[in-house]
């Protein structure tokens, strides 16, 4: 154990000016999620962009599947990361709109590690892929689009159909979906 | 007490603090061996010993009780909050008519007036309002926070007011020991961090209970919890039909409601019951409803911590003590190890010399950082903090948008990039589990602006 008060009770009159001019240090969030991007290594499907390379905490990441049912699509993910990461999860919103079982027209995804099984051992590469995985194998099981979902279960090829609809910009039943293939 | 006195409290002084006296002038088998019995230890307490208690609320009210009845003299109390119906329960140093006042001001006159032996000086604030220089005013800081950010946020301001000797070692001088206490219902805990030296809150990050979460598919779509309802408004109609225009503030009387309502709604379609607006508001705002006993006990043990450090009487608890009276009551206390790679507390800067400012470019620095056998990295990402708080990514390769938008950096000398002598670098690499931080030390003190 250390000696602390023998020597505090010298201390602390005169000593205010000893200190002070203190170098500003980055938070503990900050410290965390540098090291996540810069040990990000990312598969070549999937880009990262820093509209301000000064904020780590706010970034884009663009997945661009090269097999499955989105083949050839371009997925933009807005990561919004909070002062208490990693006890809690980045916000994750799905930018482009897409016929997927596992995300809502309001770019919500339905991800466990993005909500009830986040973890702080886990880091912005588990959810990068995570996300490239549901690209790969959309779950009808966790529905967020209930329709999309239930075409998925009850028929692939037409689920495969609706797919390429709306990834060339078009309806599918009433909704409208912007084209989002690689130009 | 004399009823015949003329002043109670003088009357008082004599024998108030006998108890005190009996552990802080005898010796004793169970005495640190540095504690000198003497009655210096006594004014020390009432007079010298400066103590910071953050947060006046469940458990602040009790720490600062306990704290005045044990002599302590001299108390600073922050808060951010003012005082509401609900806190009245627990929170004994408040009226019905203080509602709406700050909790703060409100605790500091009410210890004042019951205990004209202790100064209590309130800030009405919020801990981020304040920096180094208040903070290293104290002896010691006491926490009783509701929040893991805050606890975050002054872990790491207590570790990067630490100051090193040549050799690397923290000077002990400049650690101020925190206690920091937690309660979440019958649940509690209380600790002994001594920054630099013992586990800090970033070491244990994954102790803290998670936040509970719903998967978002059962929200959307199979919903069996008046929970799983609200939660719905609260993450998906919300931002649908945006009914204030605002972001969803849980202290807002008209948000709750609205969101009772569709609450409501949503449940009758899936057949739920047991939507109260109590639940919204609890779920809404993550309330856990708090047990004054459970504060009184965590709030005892941290007051015990805080006068075993400021007098040295008896070691110290090591260092993380857990309760829970949910059925019966199970305690238990061991250590926490400090974690090597922790990011917070591990990362004592490293000093780097540097020559000239105005010849040395980043470059030179991140070879240096790759090549000389002190460092060995592969591939670093650099960031710092300049002394206005706004962040700079200085370099980062491994990142093709960043690198595109730092790679001008690399060539300008560190000068040029605002660089002072004494900053600190984060540096980041695959070589290493934690951050490291290096501190800039320039041989020449000239730094040409431009």
């Amino acid at each position: 154990m250390i000696k602390l008060f023998s020597l505090k009770q010298q201390k602390k009159e005169g000593e205010q000016s000893a200190r002070g001019g203190q170098q500003k240090k980055a938070s503990a969030a900050q410290l965390r999620i540098q090291k996540d991007i810069n040990e990000l290594n990312l598969p070549k499907t999937c880009a990262t962009e820093f509209p301000d390379p000064d904020d780590l905490l706010n970034f884009k990441l663009i997945i661009c599947p090269d097999e499955g049912f989105y083949r050839d699509g371009r997925f933009i993910f807005n990561f919004r990361v909070g002062s208490n990461y990693p006890h809690e999860p980045p916000k994750v919103k799905c930018a482009t709109q897409v016929y997927h079982p596992n995300i809502d027209l309001e770019g919500n995804v339905c991800l466990n590690i993005l909500r009830e099984d986040w973890n702080p051992v886990l880091t912005i590469s588990s959810i990068v892929y995570g996300l490239q995985f549901l690209f790969l194998e959309p779950n009808p099981e966790d529905p967020l689009n209930k329709e999309a979902a239930d075409v998925l279960q009850c028929n692939r090829r037409q689920f495969e159909v609706n797919v390429k609809k709306a990834m060339r910009g078009g309806y599918v039943g009433e909704t409208y979906f912007e084209c989002c293939l690689i130009k | 007490m004399s009823a015949t006195s003329p002043n109670p409290s003088l009357g008082l002084q004599s024998k108030r603090w006998n108890g005190l006296r009996n552990i802080l002038e005898r010796e004793g088998p169970f005495c640190k061996d540095d504690f000198s019995p003497s009655p210096d230890n006594l004014e020390f307490l009432q007079t010298k010993c400066k103590v910071l208690v953050i947060g006046a609320g469940g458990l602040g009210c009790e720490l600062l009780k306990d704290l005045a009845l044990m002599g302590f003299g001299d108390l600073h109390v922050i808060d951010m909050d003012t005082i509401e119906l609900s806190n009245l329960n627990r929170q004994f140093l408040f009226r019905r008519s203080d509602i709406g006042a700050s909790k703060a001001e409100c605790a500091a006159r009410f210890i004042q007036n019951r205990l004209p032996t202790c100064r209590v000086t309130p800030h009405f604030a919020k801990i981020q309002d304040f920096d180094d220089t208040f903070y290293q005013q104290f002896h010691i800081i006491v926490c009783g926070l509701d929040s893991i950010v805050a606890r975050r946020w002054i872990n790491g301001m207590l570790l990067s007011m630490l100051r090193y000797d040549s050799d690397n070692t923290i000077d002990v001088s400049s650690i101020i020991p925190m206690i920091d206490g937690g309660t979440e219902g019958f649940k509690g805990n209380a600790r002994v961090i001594l920054p630099g030296f013992t586990a800090c809150i970033e070491c244990t990050l994954d102790l803290f209970p998670p936040q509970v979460n719903y998967p978002l598919c059962t929200i959307a779509n199979t919903p069996r919890l008046p929970e799983h309802c609200i939660e719905y408004v609260k993450i998906i109609q919300w931002d649908k039909e945006n009914p204030f225009n605002v972001p969803l503030d849980g202290d807002d009387p008209q948000h709750l409601a609205w969101v009772y309502e569709r609450a409501l709604e949503r449940a009758n379609q899936f057949n739920i019951t047991g939507i109260t607006y109590r639940l919204v508001q609890g779920v809404i705002k993550h309330i856990i409803p708090a047990v004054a006993s459970t504060n009184a006990v965590i709030a005892a043990a941290c007051a015990t911590e805080v006068f075993k450090i400021a007098t040295s009487c008896y070691d110290s608890m090591a260092n993380y003590l857990n309760f829970n009276d949910l059925d019966g009551i199970y305690t238990y206390t061991y250590e926490a190890e400090k974690s090597d790679t922790c990011l917070a507390c591990s990362n004592a800067p490293q000093v780097l010399p540097i020559e000239d400012p105005n010849t040395t470019t980043l470059e030179d620095v991140i070879k240096l950082l790759c090549e000389s056998a002190r460092f060995q990295l592969k591939s670093p990402g650099l960031t710092t903090v300049f002394q206005d708080g706004k962040k700079k990514t200085l370099y980062m390769a491994n990142v093709k948008s960043i690198e595109e938008a730092t790679r001008k950096n690399l060539t300008q000398s560190l000068g040029e990039l605002g660089l002072q002598d004494g900053q600190q670098l984060t540096v980041t690499d695959a070589t290493s589990p934690t951050a490291m931080t290096l501190q800039l030390k320039y041989q020449t003190n000239e730094i040409e602006m431009n």
